[in-house]
């Protein structure tokens, strides 16, 4: 098996355990975002993949072969810091030689590939600047440049976006995805930000307390999520949980709470009909509530209107649905004036139910 | 002056003036630091220009200031003469030369090797700065009787484990210069180590991580990334042992009073020598001019070639 394998790996620090037992395989050639609150285990997890953290138990592989015990030099990983962790006495181009003069590379081949990495990254006018005379971008690069040169079997990034601001970060986010097309390399991302995940991830790893809530493609985590954590934490703003029952009319499965009465998608008829509970979650992501009904799924919803938010052509609306509060996110063009109370559309064909106790999905 | 129409309610006020040239309570910050200040060109400033106005006079102490004849570049001229000025500042330079050097070294390989938390490694590491805490003269004392030839532990135990015979430490030229410079070590290796071990200890764990991915192995992490980024420390840490090698003479008066002949007398024990035990006040404050000089000029040096300051790590 290639790729990067993860097995039954744990990590204690004395009686604190923050990895109780983690099982993950990685292809080789993917791109596998780790993403969950911070505290959840992700950053150790990626710093056990890289060696800087020694394991409590299980084993890790990659390429095939067992590092669980190897130096970090030893595993043919590249790694990118949240800080860049650039050498602050060297210049761009010794940054991004260093690990190659270290393992007593030719001096032309350094050359060569310090060029191309330098090239792709347009970092070509700043190899003799040291990292202190660059912005936070550049730096970014630099630390981008340094792990491209390595050519490693496996790339390993921690938050590197995080110090960034909003717009470097979307543009670095488009960079960084077409760096894993070119290069056609596994990489292993961790980060807090659920948009970096649904944007860049062949699949995504959603991790809460040292386990493994939901591994899957972005689009699986999106609308199919396992439990009302995976289902709130992805998805901005974050969808919205409330208290409701299933209840039996006249043979059509419905779920009822303050506010709402609601029937259920086919998808989810016969999985509420067997359903060993009534007591369930009802979850309605901000986005598909509308001001009209589009189809004949949309179904009235009565929202008290406490902030109106404009975000361009949707508004985001912090309401309340039978006194309890909602979060919409509803399109209605960017001419239109802030909204107010009033009835607004949910698409029912897109809701999800959650067992209250367990918290699972149905 | 043209007057604006005025409103019948200010009428009655003063004109306004024009705007004041300092606002109210611009003094006010002055009155806080004028104090500093004052303190600060009295012990600092004015010893310095006592000095250097003594080294045109020849002053005997006891005689009142007036008396002192003015002399111009006499001192100056004898002292660039003078063998023993010339000797003591070769002892000097031998004796930077050797602390320096080893403290230096070691400092930085204790701070190296204590950087990490193993156990015990903190109560090492307070019982190590010890040293600083001591009194110069009562270094003196303790490295005195420590080499004394008859009841000194020193040749006690090379006697009793090495079967050494008892050496007259302190009244060998080379010994004694041997001593002081043991002495030295013993007392500001501590200083050393504590600084750059606090910017071992403040380096951003991250670099280090990166360069451990890179490959770099502990030497190569020691020499190509951790020490280049604390340069800046070391650079600094150097400049302060080396003001003090020109500044210190407690220990060595305490210990061997410069001798055997002037084997162990550093420039600024020559200085107090020539001051209060021959007396000669305007030729000894020529030669603290001298030592200044020198002073000044070895920090610049240093100062400009390493720029410290310019150095920061900033990543």
């Amino acid at each position: 098996m290639t790729g990067v394998v993860l097995r039954n790996v744990s990590k204690s620090y004395g009686a604190a355990t923050v990895i109780p037992n983690l099982s993950l395989s990685i292809t080789e050639g993917e791109f596998v975002v780790f993403v969950g609150p911070s505290g959840c285990g992700k950053s150790t997890t990626l710093r056990m993949i890289a060696g800087l953290e020694k394991v409590s138990g299980g084993n890790i592989e990659i390429a095939g072969k067992d590092v669980t015990w190897a130096r970090p030099k030893e595993r043919d990983i590249a790694m990118v810091f949240q800080s860049y962790a650039l050498y602050p006495h060297m210049n761009v181009g010794d940054n991004m030689s260093f690990a190659l003069r270290l393992a007593g590379t030719p001096k032309d081949e350094i050359a060569r590939r310090v060029q191309v990495a330098a090239d792709m990254l347009e970092l070509t006018p700043y190899l003799t600047r040291k990292p202190r005379d660059l912005s936070g971008g550049q730096r970014q690069r630099v630390a981008m440049g340094r792990s491209i040169v390595r050519d490693a079997y496996c790339f390993l990034f921690d938050e590197p976006l995080s110090n960034l601001d909003a717009k470097l970060r979307s543009s670095m986010r488009t960079e960084l995805a077409l760096l894993h097309k070119k290069l056609d390399r596994t990489m292993v991302y961790v980060t807090h930000d659920q948009i970096e995940a649904m944007t860049m991830a062949d699949r995504i790893v959603i991790m809460k307390d040292g386990l493994i809530q939901q591994v899957g493609s972005p689009k699986q985590v999106y609308n199919t999520p396992v439990n009302t954590f995976v289902a709130t934490f992805m998805g901005s703003p974050s969808m919205t949980l409330l208290p409701g029952e299933l209840t039996d009319e006249g043979g059509t499965i419905k779920v009822r709470g303050a506010g709402f009465n609601l029937p259920l998608p086919d998808r989810l008829r016969a999985r509420a009909a067997a359903s060993p509970t009534r007591a369930i979650t009802l979850g309605m992501r901000p986005e598909h509530f509308a001001a009209e009904a589009r189809t004949p799924d949309f179904a009235a919803v009565d929202l008290t209107v406490r902030v109106a938010e404009y975000v361009g052509s949707s508004q985001y609306l912090a309401a309340d649905l039978g006194g309890q509060a909602i979060t919409a996110a509803v399109e209605v063009g960017p001419e239109s004036d802030l909204l107010g109370d009033g009835r607004y559309y949910f698409d029912t064909s897109r809701l999800y139910l959650f067992d209250r106790k367990t918290e699972l999905a149905l | 002056m043209a007057h604006a129409p005025q409103d019948p309610l200010t009428a009655a006020l003063p004109m306004p003036m024009a705007k004041p040239r300092f606002e109210p309570g611009f003094l006010t910050p002055y009155a806080f630091i004028i104090p500093a200040l004052l303190v600060m060109l009295g012990g600092l400033l004015y010893p310095v220009f006592m000095a250097l106005y003594l080294s045109f006079y020849d002053w005997q102490i006891g005689l009142p200031l007036e008396d002192a004849d003015f002399i111009g570049m006499t001192n100056f001229a004898r002292m660039f003469t003078d063998p023993q000025v010339w000797e003591v500042l070769w002892v000097t330079l031998r004796f930077g030369f050797w602390t320096i050097t080893i403290e230096m070294t070691l400092g930085v390989a204790l701070a190296l090797l204590l950087e990490k938390p193993i156990r015990g490694a903190s109560v090492f590491r307070t019982i190590f700065i010890l040293p600083l805490m001591v009194s110069p003269v009562v270094v003196g004392l303790i490295w005195r009787y420590l080499f004394d030839a008859r009841i000194g532990w020193i040749n006690y135990y090379l006697g009793a484990w090495f079967g050494i015979d008892p050496q007259v430490w302190l009244g060998d030229a080379q010994l004694a210069f041997f001593a002081i410079v043991l002495t030295d070590i013993w007392q500001w290796t501590p200083f050393i180590f504590i600084i750059v071990i606090a910017g071992l200890q403040a380096l951003p764990s991250e670099v280090v991580e990166a360069s451990t991915i890179d490959g770099a192995n502990w030497w190569q992490q020691i020499f190509l990334v951790k020490l280049p980024m604390i340069k800046s420390i070391l650079v600094i840490a150097l400049l302060m042992r080396l003001i003090d090698v020109f500044r210190g003479m407690e220990v060595m008066l305490i210990m061997t009073g410069g001798g055997p002949g002037r084997s162990t007398e550093l420039l600024s024990l020559h200085i107090y020598n020539r001051a209060f035990n021959t007396q000669q006040l305007g030729y000894a404050s020529a030669i603290s001019v001298l030592l200044i000089v020198i002073v000044f000029a070895i920090s610049t040096a240093i100062l400009t070639m390493a720029n410290p300051m310019k150095n920061k790590s900033d990543v």
